[in-house]
């Protein structure tokens, strides 16, 4: 069996408390909500922190609050939760569905809302166990200085992995942030960074409390999700799409890949090309070409690179059509092993 | 009382274990915790091909908590392996190191943690050598050299069979294809990671308890390894949690964890964590084949030729044997009239390959099963027609003189062509296929495919892994005066249900309810010896064996029972728990009375049953591999979806008919049949074992992808019974032959849906994307191997073809108390049931 | 260092002192001795080793018992009521729907969620319910046969006619 390092367990009452237990023990502590990215992560060694701050208890991270004109939910609520909640579901069904595409059944009941949008990245030279990474040698993400995927790279690919966070960055939601310093607030598009090690743009001693939604008024978005099977693995491909029309015509749109880069990568200028105009099958088909152009995967995740690039125009194509209302083909077309779902 | 033929035989009944699976109160291997147990692990090799040059232990020994730390310098200076002509492992590396994850040291601690630890400060100092990753890259460097011996550098074994003048065949043929195809390799992936428990007690008497399908092999090579007697040592199969040829070698694990109870004076558990079960491996082997066949006008076959390359890993393992199968088992199936197989294994420093579920047969039937369906498409014909057409001739030897006794295949494919509307459905998905209109880009669309495939495989391989003339299995049955019956037989059961197996036949026999037998298995101080748990043995060896036990046991309680009611034995019968005749049932006596009487007459009561195949082997050096008393049959048709952007398939459902010759309990057959199809489809589509920069890539349950409810299509099963008169009232085997036509079929099916050859294991989406661009561009739709290596086969060994001759005399086997049951006509008793 | 921990399991307060970095798994099996949770992973990546925690299944591999003090943690030992099995359990047997037996623990658990929050699912959705327990045996039929007969079986009764 493979097991959990030793570690010192903190109980925080209260996010001020975690907070403090954070900036007090530095880098040797790490948080802990529903442990399904950090322990197997520790059973691995990839993370090795002496102390965790176990946010569980805290009930002021959890649950769904309407707010005026959108919608909050504590990072700590399950993904579970997110998936079902009524609220959700009704005004933002692509986080509904993106929520309920993560892992597994059980693993949707521990993981969070906070835990998914902050998971780490991943690549399949670093999701191994101790004694595999020293057997190849060790990369920069952990215990070493090299990038194996990328050899001659001075910086780490690891891919963003999170199904929710593409959502919620074309939702235009905001996460609130508490640190020693108080409380902030930031887009969930500044949330991240393009770098495979450090991905987050938080500060370490900052947690994720909150993710507030804005105003659904308009706008319609859809999420669709690559991966080999229905259920346990994790994206390699995500793309998330958000219009806001007025009439037929689109007013705002945002496209987020998922599964392509270090964080979500938005395709700025294929969304631009939507605006102005109605949706229409020819508009749909130029944006999918342009959305195409920031994805970069390389050899580090399931499926191979060349065919990831492929697909990724069919998706956003396909998301748009969703959206547009265009008759995509057979309903059922979404089941199966691409697991294009947005319900 | 009236006594239909059968009153256990045939119905659905729960397995005897079910209760205890369902409870939680199994107790498997790694379950188990005797007093004082210490943990132990093992320190696996870093290196994919190293020479050590130092082992220093001294920071482990030194680690608080730690009981022992062995390398192989602690143990006999013995090379082993399962096959006597691979004896080529050791426990614990002493000189070199052949694979990421070769054993090297183990470590007994006070807890798991600590040994874990332990392993991490054992200095190991390597001189790597260069790694050779594939067939091409070791055929290549023949300066490297893996192993000493073999057939040639890096070669590990090189065969060459001809029976008849294929040449001529492909002269008379009316078309003659020549197809190349790839394999991959894939594992067995267990639920239960392998785990073993040793106990060296203090009178110098070994005991170990481990997940393993085979206890009398691990028993018989413990001895060797340990140099101890065998008759020290006890070897108990726990309940194994899923085992697919997974855990039929003797591994390191077990024996390190004999040695360490040695050193502590402890007993010892060794629980292997999921990387590790990837290292032991022993899976499918990759194969790359050459087929060429000769056909008529109308479908016949005029001759077939193979060619076969097996990656085989570091080690020896079954390889020998699994070389052979990818050869000798296609023949049983259809009419070949002569046939020519030359096959080679080449060590590579990978995890070695061995037997899974089909051991070696896949992938050659996936190959002719492709290449059929591209002979009917070229001569025109219906795959299932032609296939109809070519089935073997039942009670007649093949090329490769193999006897076939009963076949219902013909059946078989009848079943699941009716049952799926292929008639119906083939005709318009090919048009679909043939002018799909244009479409644009944001819309999806699912091109459907159906396609057939058949396959035959045995039931208990005709020789033992090592030469003698024992039985293969053994059972001994016990009646006691409660009336209630006990069965001891050495097969493990590995969830097929063997155990279950054992009880119906002997409590069908014995006029008892299978509740009213204990049944003992896999414990090598007290059951008979039985071979183990592969190549489908168990339901036809062990049950023929238990039914031969419980019917001396009747005879004796049938004399007992006539001189009480002043009765011939003959005019007794046993049903209901007692024993009388028929006619004046009131009188019959309960079978605890019977047994009272019986051992009055007799003493105790228990009696042996043994079972040797018919020794049916080829006249000719290689014939021992291949020969079966019987062989199931299976035909299959699946319909799916390909998405044609994304390259996705979606499968729908599967049909499949199984010859099972007779279903000892239906449910139990329907089992092993889903659970074959289930394995057919991950491998078809999803698993494969690769590797990079010398080590596995995916050693996890999350990156090695295993279907989930999800990816498994809706199965009907049919059963087709042809009563053998080789197998237990009939029976032949059910847990491997379903899965082998379930991969061609889909690759059949796919071709259909899309006009894509994907002539590689597994079809993934990147494949037939890449295929149908291909497509697009007007150039041949194919993925596939290009190139077969520079290799020089053997001269072959020639031999006359025996294709059509009469099967030899039926049952002529050892331990048998009566005559060989003599064949009916072909047809006679076929008959199916649908489910 | 050992932590003083109380849990409630199958309906008993337990009273344990285990180091914190010990996760439920390891708890259940080496010091309850309730062996009947199974592993095949230990990192979340199959889910052979569940138990229901408050009625829902859940990871035991992945879970602290220091996080779930004051819930009700469930295993195959406590779905029996008394010496009567489940139905789920029932089913199982009688359908041969556990080979091996080996993934059978957490998928009764898992099963036993979705009948306890629907008592008449679809295949579909039992499918769904059951996507993150793999199974390498059955190839999953005879486990969605046997949570179809438990569900029908756990029907309210119709009044007598």
């Amino acid at each position: 069996m493979i097991r959990l390092p030793a570690f010192e367990y903190l109980t925080p009452r209260t996010v001020g408390d975690a907070v403090k237990y954070l900036s007090d023990r530095g880098a040797d502590a790490m948080l802990v909500a529903g442990g399904t990215d950090l322990f197997p992560n520790m059973k691995r060694r990839q993370f090795e922190p002496k102390v965790l701050v176990g946010l569980r208890g805290l009930r002021e991270l959890r649950g769904v609050r309407v707010t005026k004109g959108g919608l909050t939910i504590g990072a700590g609520t399950t993904l579970t939760q997110v998936a079902t909640h009524a609220d959700v579901a009704r005004r933002y069904p692509a986080l509904a569905t993106a929520a309920g595409l993560v892992s597994s059944p059980q693993l949707r009941n521990m993981g969070t809302l906070g835990g998914n949008v902050c998971v780490d990245t991943r690549c399949n030279y670093y999701n191994q166990t101790f004694e595999w990474r020293r057997a190849i040698g060790f990369c920069m993400k952990k215990d070493g200085d090299i990038c194996l995927v990328a050899p001659g790279s001075p910086r780490c690919w690891a891919v963003s992995s999170s199904d929710t966070a593409p959502v919620l960055w074309a939702l235009g939601a905001t996460a609130r942030l508490a640190g020693p310093g108080g409380e902030r607030t930031v887009p969930v598009s500044a949330l991240f960074r393009d770098d495979g090690i450090e991905y987050l743009a938080k500060r370490p001693d900052e947690i994720l409390t909150e993710i507030s939604l804005p105003d659904a008024d308009g706008w319609s978005a859809v999420y669709l999700k690559l991966r080999r099977r229905g259920s346990f693995d994790f994206p390699v491909l995500g793309v998330a799409v958000a219009v806001r029309r007025d009439h037929d015509v689109v007013r705002a749109a945002r496209i987020v890949l998922g599964a392509v880069a270090s964080q979500p990568r938005e395709a700025t200028a294929a969304a631009a090309a939507l605006v102005g105009g109605p949706l229409t099958p020819d508009a749909i088909t130029r944006a999918a070409e342009l959305a195409a152009g920031p994805a970069k995967p390389l050899d580090n995740t399931d499926f191979t690179h060349p065919y990831r690039k492929k697909v990724t125009r069919v998706y956003v194509a396909r998301a748009l059509a969703r959206l547009a209302g265009l008759d995509t083909g057979p309903a059922s077309y979404e089941a199966g092993g691409s697991d294009a779902v947005a319900r | 009382m009236t006594k239909n033929r059968f009153t256990v035989v045939g119905q659905p009944l729960p397995k005897i274990d079910a209760w205890a699976k369902v409870t939680g109160e199994t107790r498997y291997a790694d379950d188990l915790t005797p007093p004082r147990l210490a943990h132990a692990r093992l320190l696996r090799s870093s290196q994919s091909h190293a020479r050590i040059l130092r082992i220093d232990t001294a920071r482990a020994r030194a680690l608080p908590g730690v009981y022992a730390v062995i390398t192989g310098a602690d143990l006999p200076r013995v090379k082993f392996g399962i096959l006597p002509v691979s004896q080529d492992e050791e426990a614990l590396c002493t000189e070199k190191v052949r694979m990421v994850g070769d054993p090297v040291a183990a470590v007994a601690a006070v807890d798991e943690e600590t040994a874990e630890q332990a392993c991490r400060l054992i200095d190991v100092e390597y001189e790597p050598l260069p790694a050779l990753m594939s067939i091409q890259e070791s055929l290549a460097h023949p300066e490297v050299r893996i192993h000493e011996y073999g057939d040639g550098p890096n070669v590990h074994k090189n065969v060459a069979l001809q029976f008849g003048d294929v040449e001529a065949a492909f002269t008379a043929a009316d078309l003659v294809r020549e197809d190349v195809f790839f394999f991959e390799g894939n594992t067995h992936l267990p639920m239960e990671q392998h785990a073993a428990v040793a106990h060296w007690a203090a009178d110098g008497k070994l005991t170990l308890w481990s997940s393993t399908q085979t206890p009398h092999y691990v028993h018989r090579l413990l001895a060797k390894i340990l140099a101890v007697p065998a008759a020290h040592i006890r070897v108990i199969a726990a309940p194994v949690g899923g085992g697919f040829g997974g855990k039929l070698d003797p591994f390191a694990h077990e024996i390190a964890a004999c040695k360490l109870s040695q050193l502590t004076g402890r007993p010892v558990k060794i629980a292997c964590t999921r990387e590790e079960v990837f290292y032991i491996h022993r899976g499918r082997h990759p194969v790359l084949m050459w087929i060429k066949t000769g056909f008529t006008r109308h479908g016949d076959i005029t001759g077939c030729h193979l060619r076969t390359w097996l990656d085989g890993g570091a080690y020896g393992s079954y390889g020998v044997a699994s070389t052979f199968y990818t050869g000798v088992i296609n023949p049983v199936t259809y009419k070949i009239p002569v046939y020519k197989f030359e096959g080679a294994r080449i060590f590579t420093n990978k995890p070695p390959c061995g037997p899974k579920r089909g051991h070696g047969t896949p992938q050659p039937r996936f190959a002719l099963e492709c290449q059929l369906d591209k002979a009917a498409e070229q001569l025109g014909l219906d795959p299932a027609d032609m296939r109809r057409r070519i089935v073997a001739e039942p009670f007649t030897k093949t090329a490769n003189h193999l006897t076939v006794t009963t076949i219902g295949l013909g059946e078989c494919i009848d079943k699941v062509v009716d049952a799926s509307g292929w008639r119906d459905k083939r005709p318009r998905y090919r048009a679909a296929a043939a002018s799909p209109p244009a479409k644009p880009l944001w819309q999806s669309r699912k091109r459907k495919g159906i396609g057939i495939a058949c396959s035959a495989y045995m039931t208990g391989a005709g020789t033992a892994i090592y030469w003698n003339n024992m039985p293969h299995s053994g059972v001994v049955v016990r009646a006691d005066r409660s009336g209630g019956v006990t069965v001891l037989c050495g097969a493990t059961d590995i969830g097929q249900g063997s155990d279950s197996i054992l009880a119906y036949l002997v409590a069908e026999v014995l006029g008892l309810e299978p509740k009213d037998v204990h049944v003992h298995p896999a414990d090598t101080s007290l059951t008979p010896v039985d071979l183990g748990s592969y190549s489908s043995r168990v339901t036809l060896m062990c049950g023929q064996a238990a039914i031969q036990a419980a019917e001396r046991l009747k005879t004796i309680i049938f004399r007992a029972v006539a001189a009480k009611l002043g009765v011939e034995p003959a005019a007794l019968v046993a049903g209901e728990q007692k024993v009388g005749v028929p006619d004046d049932w009131d009188k019959a006596l309960p079978f605890a009375q019977a047994v009272e009487l019986g051992e009055a007459l007799h003493g105790v009561l228990a009696f042996p049953g043994s079972y040797a195949p018919p020794k049916r082997a080829g006249k000719y050096k290689g014939g021992g591999v291949g020969p079966s008393p019987c062989y199931s049959y299976s035909a299959c048709v699946v319909e799916l979806t390909v998405d044609e952007d994304t390259g996705a398939i979606e499968l729908e459902d599967v049909w499949i008919a199984h010859d099972i010759g007779r279903a000892l309990n239906p449910l139990l057959v329907e089992g092993q049949v889903e659970g074959s199809i289930y394995m057919g489809v991950g491998e078809a589509l999803m698993e494969e074992q690769v590797f990079r920069k010398g080590l596995h890539k995916t050693p996890s349950m999350l990156d090695y992808k295993s279907p989930t409810t999800l990816e498994t299509p809706e199965i009907h099963t049919f059963l087709v019974e042809t009563d053998d008169p080789d197998g237990p009232f009939g029976a032949k085997e059910a847990g491997q032959g379903p899965l082998l036509p379930v991969i061609p079929a889909i690759a059949n099916a796919v071709y259909q849906a899309t006009g894509v050859r994907v002539d590689e294991i597994p079809i993934t989406p990147d494949k037939i994307v890449k295929g149908l661009e291909l497509k697009r561009l007007g150039k041949v739709a194919r993925i596939g191997p290009e190139k077969l290596p520079l290799f020089t086969f053997k001269e072959p060994l020639v031999v006359d073809s025996a294709f059509g001759q009469p099967a030899d005399a039926i049952a002529v086997r050892p331990f048998a108390d009566e005559p060989p049951r003599v064949p009916t006509s072909p047809e006679a008793g076929i008959g199916a049931k649908p489910i | 260092m050992k932590t003083h921990i109380s849990l409630t399991v199958n309906g008993e307060a337990r009273e344990l002192l285990v180091p914190i970095h010990k996760t439920l798994l390891e708890v259940l099996r080496e010091e309850l001795d309730l062996t009947g949770t199974k592993h095949g992973c230990e990192l979340g990546e199959c889910g052979t080793c569940t138990v229901l925690v408050d009625g829902e299944p859940i990871l035991s591999c992945l879970a602290l018992p220091a996080a779930l003090e004051g819930t009700a943690i469930t295993t195959v030992e406590g779905m029996a009521d008394g010496g009567r099995l489940h139905p789920l359990q029932q089913a199982f047997a009688e359908l041969g729907a556990a080979q091996c037996g080996y993934c059978t623990p957490g998928i009764l658990l898992t099963a036993k969620a979705l009948l306890d929050e629907t008592s008449a699912p679809t295949r579909q959705a039992i499918k769904e319910a059951l996507a993150g327990n793999l199974c390498r045996c059955t190839g999953y039929t005879k486990i969605l046969d046997a949570v179809e007969l438990a569900a029908l079986r756990m029907q309210p009764r119709e009044v007598a006619r």
